[in-house]
């Protein structure tokens, strides 16, 4: 194609579109050269300037919130680290006062035990007593009983003492061995 | 070419010719140089007020300024150069870019409606500008044998096919590369021009009776080609950058 132009130009009287002109190169690089050295001496050092401070202020910013965010880890860590011990100290004294009620309950338990048996041996005790004097009281009522109804009988007084104790006792000894045999 | 008798008039390289608008002491001011000026001023005055007063909470222009020039400064500059070695060519490929672009989308905007890059003076002195830096660059970080070296590809490995090689690469790098470098980012603006100014001029033309539906698809794709146009714009600007940075990178890398 440029071949083509080339041919075409040289033909005619027309122009060579490949040949600059020369005011034409003069325009282009005074334009040029405005654009570059604007560009080159203010605009470009403003703008680098402003895109700089930008990145200092976001690394500043991404920064800071690092440091934000190790310290709110470090916080969160104290803080669940207290909480774990409240509740190791909670659990740690709820167990107590388990263990110290169920020490409380087993005294009580065995204060009363021990009370109850009290209680028991005593009434066992008064009981045996009551019926030991019940019994020789009775024994003696009896033998006087029955040497006065045998003296009445016989005719005689039997003032005789040990005689009279061993008769008593004897016939005593009938009386509950025939107790028992019949029972 | 348009003495065919149907009175088309056709585009041609007379649609790149442009009479004086004015004249100062001899110098012949056209429409074009008016418009690279007026590039120039959008260029510096978007971008002022853009970064004039920069702040670090962006106002909404000054985040569209940051974009573009986050785009060629990380997306063209960083990517070929790496950050510490390009930083320095920040601000010439920034300033490259935009007015490239700038230059390119005249083609499309009413009244203008010409793409300055299509003028070849214009591409030029842009290629010549990368030219000077990465020749000057080349010699300065590999002093003069070692400079040369750079640019032909020298290595002795090769042996008996090294002076083909020495003498193409010469060629092809130091001669042909500032020529392609120009030349790519002209003739798009060029074609994409007398393609546009063919369908435009075309849609009016074909508009007489029969020829209206013929006039419609030349309308259609009058519009197909300014969207296409505003791609190739953009791309031709990137292009243009990116291949200036490699060739940058290229004289800063070290010959093995």
């Amino acid at each position: 194609m440029i071949a083509n132009l080339v041919q075409l130009a040289s033909e005619g009287e027309e122009q060579n579109p490949l040949i600059p002109p020369g005011p034409e190169l003069l325009v282009g690089t005074i334009a040029f050269a405005i654009v570059f050295f604007v560009f080159w001496k203010k605009l470009l050092p403003n703008i680098n300037k402003v895109l700089e401070e930008r990145r200092a202020a976001i690394e500043g910013g991404i920064e800071e919130a690092e440091a934000m965010k190790v310290e709110a880890q470090s916080v969160l860590e104290q803080y669940k680290a207290q909480l774990a011990e409240a509740r190791h100290e909670a659990a740690r004294l709820r167990q107590e006062a388990q263990e110290q009620g169920a020490a409380l309950i087993a005294e009580m338990r065995a204060e009363g035990q021990r009370q109850r048996e009290e209680i028991v041996a005593a009434g066992h005790s008064q009981i045996e007593a009551d019926r030991k004097a019940a019994s020789s009281a009775l024994r003696q009522d009896v033998g006087k009983l029955a040497t006065e109804l045998a003296g009445k009988l016989v005719g005689e007084s039997l003032e005789d003492h040990a005689r009279q104790s061993r008769v008593i006792d004897r016939f005593l000894d009938e009386l509950e061995e025939k107790a028992e045999a019949t029972r | 070419m348009s003495d065919n008798g149907c009175g088309f008039p056709a585009p041609g390289l007379h649609s790149f010719l442009f009479e004086p608008i004015a004249t100062v002491g001899g110098f012949e001011f056209n429409k074009v140089m008016l418009l690279a000026l007026i590039t120039t001023l959008l260029v510096i005055t978007f971008f002022w007020a853009a970064f004039g007063k920069a702040k670090v909470v962006p106002g909404k222009l000054q985040m569209v300024g940051e974009a573009g020039y986050d785009f060629v400064r990380r997306g063209i500059v960083y990517e070929t150069l790496g950050k510490k070695e390009g930083e320095k060519y920040v601000p010439l490929m920034v300033s490259l870019f935009f007015f490239i672009w700038i230059m390119n989308v005249w083609s499309v905007i009413p009244l203008a409606q010409f793409p300055v890059s299509s003028i070849i003076a214009y591409p030029i002195v842009l290629a010549a500008v990368v030219y000077i830096v990465w020749m000057s660059l080349t010699f300065k970080k590999h002093g003069f044998v070692g400079g040369f070296k750079n640019l032909t590809g020298y290595d002795k490995s090769l042996g008996a096919v090294l002076p083909l090689v020495v003498v193409i690469e010469f060629f092809s790098n130091v001669l042909v590369r500032p020529f392609t470098h120009a030349v790519r980012l002209f003739a798009n603006m060029f074609a994409g021009h007398l393609m546009l100014v063919m369908f435009t001029v075309a849609s009016w033309y074909l508009l007489n009776s029969w020829m209206i539906p013929a006039a419609g698809v030349s309308f259609v794709m009058t519009i197909i080609m300014i969207l296409f146009e505003l791609f190739v714009q953009a791309v031709q600007a990137y292009v243009f950058v990116l291949l200036a940075c490699s060739y940058i990178q290229g004289a800063l890398a070290e010959h093995h």
